[in-house]
């Protein structure tokens, strides 16, 4: 049985807060080539390259030939239902409280079966599925078998909602909703049926284009928040971090210079400040409170939006010091993850390419529309993954660097 | 180099032992093995010093082995063996055992399996299983092997069209096989309504399909018949036994085991055929996996299943005598012990010393091991054929 | 510099310490208080930027140190109310003595003259201070001394809402300050040793626009004389008679920086308001 995500009634105030448990997160690690794909939104097996057979559950060597060379390749995830259950009890802390609880074995197309989570619009067994790579509450890949040749929403199945990190109804922080990039989220999680956003903004004295008309949107609040400014971070997060289910990272300070291009350390600095520096306050002044509600019911704390960029990845040295201090973010974005897994909260980096502002002026197309930037934070959120590169730049960075990222560092560098 | 199997002449296997068992217990894996031992030793009239072989099944042990078992019992033994196999280990070690004295490797082969089962024990031992089971069983909230045999259970009841009443005539009557058994945990008679009334555990399992964990102890002593004689023990022969491992890997859902491949082996070595087998005790972790051994080994075809259950009774005194000590379903499974159950019942039906319900003329006993759901099918399976001195 | 001798000096120090303790000396604080919601000038996004007033905690009496709190501060030297030294501007960039550690230290007491201009402020964002409203005021109290500050009262520091404070819009600021003439005047007529200001800098918001553009900073600071911004109760001093203590941070080859602007007032002359 599936439906859209109900308005969650009101907290009863007096009950003690229910506290974050999470799926088993025990994985070997040549299993754990699954979430590399599953980050990204893909369902990669291992492919034998002498042999072809695809290989479940993940192993050393060819199940068919032993040859060792396996490559994780992404597969079409069609196959067969060929057997379900539904439990009714589970030694599990986080599946006896979410009982009951369907499985599926599902027999790929490619030759092998799988355990699976079962999407509840899912026929009975046999019938046809799709399976896909999805990230559970700890943040560890699993397979979701969903009806095939139906769009469906992860987030309208109930059970399977969890995956997800959905705004509908939710109350959501964007840390910069002045900027282009920071106006169009906001629009778009009020699309996304949030129910309240706080626009946060600082620089009083800047009134950039549009920035009168999110003031005017309804189900938002401005709040004055300067992420370089540890008392602004601190006040707010003791004003309403303990209403915060979803916070969105969009503040950057973005100056195109390279590294000989711009003496002296303030402006990488700047961009220190903001884009490293910024995301620690955050971190430090929210985090351990959303940890706290990482199970709070249906409006639990449930996600963080990093707004990276594809130049985190490798040094663009035009954007030299911009490119250190977006590497310096990600780092600490990773250390946000690990502390955050823990509470079942998501953390989701943003890696665009360059988008259409004013810094990137210079750069010729294609560059990403913030309204472009905005729907893929928002994609990310109603589905089921942890990195993503939005736009051709960034898919296309991202294909060279796993390919050989030092060919990506002589390229950026010519 | 002979190609053909070695037959197991002269194998005598003797003095059934069971440590009874309890739902929980405080002590150590070690302690029933210890137990088990003791009352091998005693049974047999020899000393302790007279067991040369070990071979232990155990999953609760660690961080102990057979070998730590070696000192911490004090034996000096010149042939050691631990079977990791779970239901399967009974059946293994029986082989093994009977090719070492054989060979002479060892005179006396004490074979013990045993755990004990405290509160989180279950969770913990199917916490680290298996490395399939926590990469891609697990993490989907089914620890454990309900989900598992449930979706077999399922295929089976959709592909050969099954019913739940079909599976709850065998668990009913291993009930009332185990209530003449004073070692079986469970008292009351099962009914059919009540079988198949009961709560769902995972879907189409229900209660009574799943085993009860708890702690205990099974054994026998494996030597030459010459020996079992000179020592005055009723001992049975041991006439054909088979072991296959990761059986039909391209089944897309397993529903047959190991046994197709070798039991047309299994039963020219032992001289007999289905027909002649006059009772068989299966490894029954769940319904299905009965199914899968009656049919397996040749006592219907594949599929026919359900329908031979419809035609036979399974008490001591049925058509089909099966599981008569009640099986693990009615008895309880003291971990890897579930596996020799039905391997020492076997031994006291042949011997004439049953301790619950004696099947009459019980001259030819099939005993049949399968274990370690791996990812989604069990790997391990095993027959054996006792046979009346 | 005609020495006084040593006695009539211990008597006249003496005076002074009385004369504060009984009151009849009042020291006006010019100061507003540094912390990080205080506006920061903002250059062009492309040029290289003063930061704001920044604190981050060192330890707080906890496990970063538990018997003490301290805190370790960044701040642009032209953050909050500041001091401007002549090696600011370009026009001041070879003189001597022209940086804060440099800077004679006699000229960090001295006599101030306050002009109010704060209702035509208040009608106008833009007003410019000019001669003839200067000569207009010299004609009520008197000739501008040599060597004393010269103050634009304002009351823009009333405005404690920042984007009023700042007062951008599409074209830039719009705050008020001297124009050319006036620096001018004040410069080579009056002899004055600086300029002091409410807003954020010593010259009007549009001031980029003035030939030459800052006027006040490329002509005082081009002559060796010294700037003051973002002062505060101004309306509490009285148009001469004030002394201001203004010793900027001695810092090496320091621009300028962050200060304690207090003012001595005679009692009977504080909190007199505009005549």
């Amino acid at each position: 049985m599936s439906d859209t995500i109900k308005r969650p009634k009101r907290k009863n105030p007096i009950l003690r807060t229910r506290a974050p448990t999470l799926p088993p997160e025990r994985r070997s690690r040549i299993a754990l080539g699954l979430v590399r794909g599953a980050a990204l939104g893909r369902l990669e097996l291992q492919r034998c390259a002498e042999c072809g057979a695809i290989q479940y559950p993940p192993r050393e060597a060819c199940v068919r030939c032993l040859s060792q060379e396996l490559e994780w390749t992404v597969m079409s995830g069609e196959g067969e239902l060929v057997s379900e259950t539904t439990l009714r009890h589970s030694q599990e802390l986080f599946f006896r409280e979410r009982m009951p609880w369907r499985l599926g074995l599902v027999r790929l197309a490619e030759g092998v079966s799988l355990v699976v989570h079962l999407d509840a619009r899912c026929g009975p067994a046999p019938s046809a599925v799709k399976v896909e790579a999805a990230l559970d509450r700890a943040g560890q890949a699993v397979l979701v078998a969903r009806p095939a040749g139906r769009d469906t929403t992860l987030a309208d199945e109930p059970k399977l909602r969890d995956m997800t990190s959905d705004p509908r109804f939710r109350k959501v922080l964007v840390t910069d909703a002045k900027s282009p990039v920071g106006q169009a989220v906001v629009r778009a999680v009020l699309e996304a049926s949030a129910d309240l956003v706080w626009a946060g903004h600082c620089e009083p004295w800047k009134n950039p284009p549009g920035w009168a008309a999110i003031a005017e949107l309804p189900k938002t609040t401005l709040v004055p928040l300067d992420v370089t400014d540890t008392k602004s971070v601190n006040e707010l997060a003791a004003e309403l971090g303990f209403k915060v289910d979803i916070v969105i990272n969009t503040a950057e300070h973005h100056r195109t210079f390279g590294l000989f291009g711009r003496a002296g350390v303030e402006t990488a600095r700047a961009e220190m400040e903001t884009n490293c520096f910024g995301l620690l306050r955050l971190a430090q002044a929210f985090g351990p409170i959303m940890q706290a509600r990482g199970a709070d019911g249906d409006s639990s704390a449930i996600a963080w939006v990093n707004l990276l960029s594809i130049y985190a990845l490798s040094n663009f040295p035009q954007h030299a010091t911009y490119s250190a201090s977006m590497a310096a973010a990600l780092s600490v974005s990773q250390a946000l993850r690990a502390e955050m897994r823990h509470a079942g909260i998501r953390v989701i980096n943003m890696f665009p390419g360059p988008i259409d502002d004013e810094w990137n002026q210079l750069l010729l197309p294609p560059k990403l529309a913030p309204s472009a930037v905005a729907r893929a934070i928002v994609g990310s959120l109603k589905g089921s993954v942890e990195d993503v590169y939005p736009g051709d730049i960034a898919q296309d960075w991202l294909a060279r660097f796993r390919d050989n990222p030092k060919a990506l560092e002589r390229e950026l560098g010519r | 180099m002979v190609n053909r199997i070695a037959g197991y002449e002269g194998v005598a296997v003797a003095v059934p032992v069971t440590v009874p068992y309890e739902r929980f217990s405080i002590r150590g894996a070690h302690w029933f093995m210890a137990r088990a031992l003791k009352q091998l030793v005693d049974g047999a009239g020899i000393s302790k010093d007279d067991i040369d072989g070990l071979c232990v099944a155990s999953f609760t042990l660690a961080p102990d082995s057979a070998v730590g078992l070696t000192q911490h019992l004090g034996l000096s033994p010149r042939w050691l063996d631990h079977i990791p196999m779970g239901g399967a280990s009974a059946i293994v070690s029986l082989r093994r055992a009977a090719r070492a004295v054989q060979a002479g490797d060892a005179e006396i082969v004490a074979c013990i399996a045993g755990d004990t089962n405290q509160i989180d024990s279950f969770r913990q031992s199917t916490a680290s299983f298996s490395m399939f089971a926590q990469d891609a069983v697990y993490p989907y909230g089914a620890g454990g092997p309900n989900g598992s045999f449930a979706f077999l259970t399922a295929y089976y009841m959709r592909t050969y069209g099954a019913k739940p009443a079909d599976f709850g005539k065998l668990c009913v009557a291993q009930r009332s096989n185990a209530l003449r058994n004073p070692n079986a945990l469970f008292k009351k008679p099962l009914t059919l309504d009540e079988y198949l009334g009961a709560r769902l555990v995972a879907d189409p399992l229900r209660l009574f399909d799943c085993v009860m964990p708890c702690a205990g102890a099974d054994a026998f002593l494996v030597m030459c018949e010459e020996r079992a004689r000179r020592l005055g023990l009723p001992h049975a022969r041991l006439t054909g036994a088979i072991e296959r491992h990761n059986a039909f890997p391209d089944d897309p859902v397993q529903h047959r085991g190991g046994w197709v491949m070798d039991r047309d082996h299994l039963y020219a070595a032992a001289g007999v055929g289905p027909a002649d087998i006059d009772v068989i005790e299966v490894y029954d972790d769940y319904p299905v996996v009965c199914v899968f051994q009656i049919e397996d080994l040749g006592f219907c075809a594949k599929g026919e299943g359900p329908e031979f259950i419809r035609r036979h009774s399974f008490e001591a005194n049925g058509s089909f005598p099966f599981n008569t000590s009640g099986g693990q379903l009615s008895v309880g499974q003291a971990g890897a012990a579930g596996g020799t159950l039905g391997l020492v019942e076997a031994i006291r039906q042949v011997t004439g010393q049953a301790i619950g319900a004696q099947v009459e003329h019980a001259r030819h006993a099939l005993v049949s091991g399968y274990g370690m759901i791996n990812f989604d099918r069990g790997l391990c399976s095993g027959a054996a054929i006792l046979a009346a001195t | 510099m005609k020495q006084h001798d040593s006695a009539a000096g211990i008597e006249i120090l003496a005076g002074f310490t009385t004369a504060l303790t009984t009151g009849a000396i009042r020291i006006i604080d010019l100061t507003q208080t540094l912390g990080p919601d205080f506006p920061s000038i903002v250059m062009p996004p492309e040029m290289g930027q003063s930061r704001a007033f920044r604190m981050e905690e060192i330890s707080h009496y906890d496990e970063r140190g538990g018997g003490w709190y301290w805190n370790n501060l960044s701040f642009g030297e032209h953050t909050g109310t500041h001091f401007d030294a002549p090696i600011h501007w370009v026009s001041g960039r070879d003189l001597p003595n022209s940086s804060t550690d440099t800077i004679p230290v006699n000229d960090l007491i001295a006599p101030a003259v306050v002009i109010d201009c704060s209702k035509e402020s208040a009608d106008d964002a833009d007003f410019l201070l000019r001669v003839d409203f200067i000569k207009a005021w010299e004609a009520k109290h008197g000739k501008i001394p040599p060597r004393c500050w010269v103050l634009m009262r304002t009351d823009w520091s009333k405005k404690t809402d920042p984007a009023a404070y700042q007062n951008y819009d599409e074209v830039g600021q719009h705050t008020p300050g001297p124009d050319p003439d006036a620096v001018r005047f004040l410069l080579n007529e009056r002899d004055v040793l600086g300029f002091g200001t409410e807003t954020i800098g010593t010259d009007a918001g549009q001031a980029a626009h003035f030939l030459p553009p800052y006027p006040c900073h490329y002509y005082l600071h081009g002559a060796g004389r010294y700037g003051l911004q973002c002062l505060t109760n101004l309306d509490q001093l009285p148009p001469t008679g004030s002394s201001l203590i203004a010793p900027p941070l001695k810092i090496l080859k320091g621009s300028g920086s962050p200060l304690r602007v207090l003012a001595l007032v005679p009692s009977n002359l504080a909190g007199v308001a505009r005549p």
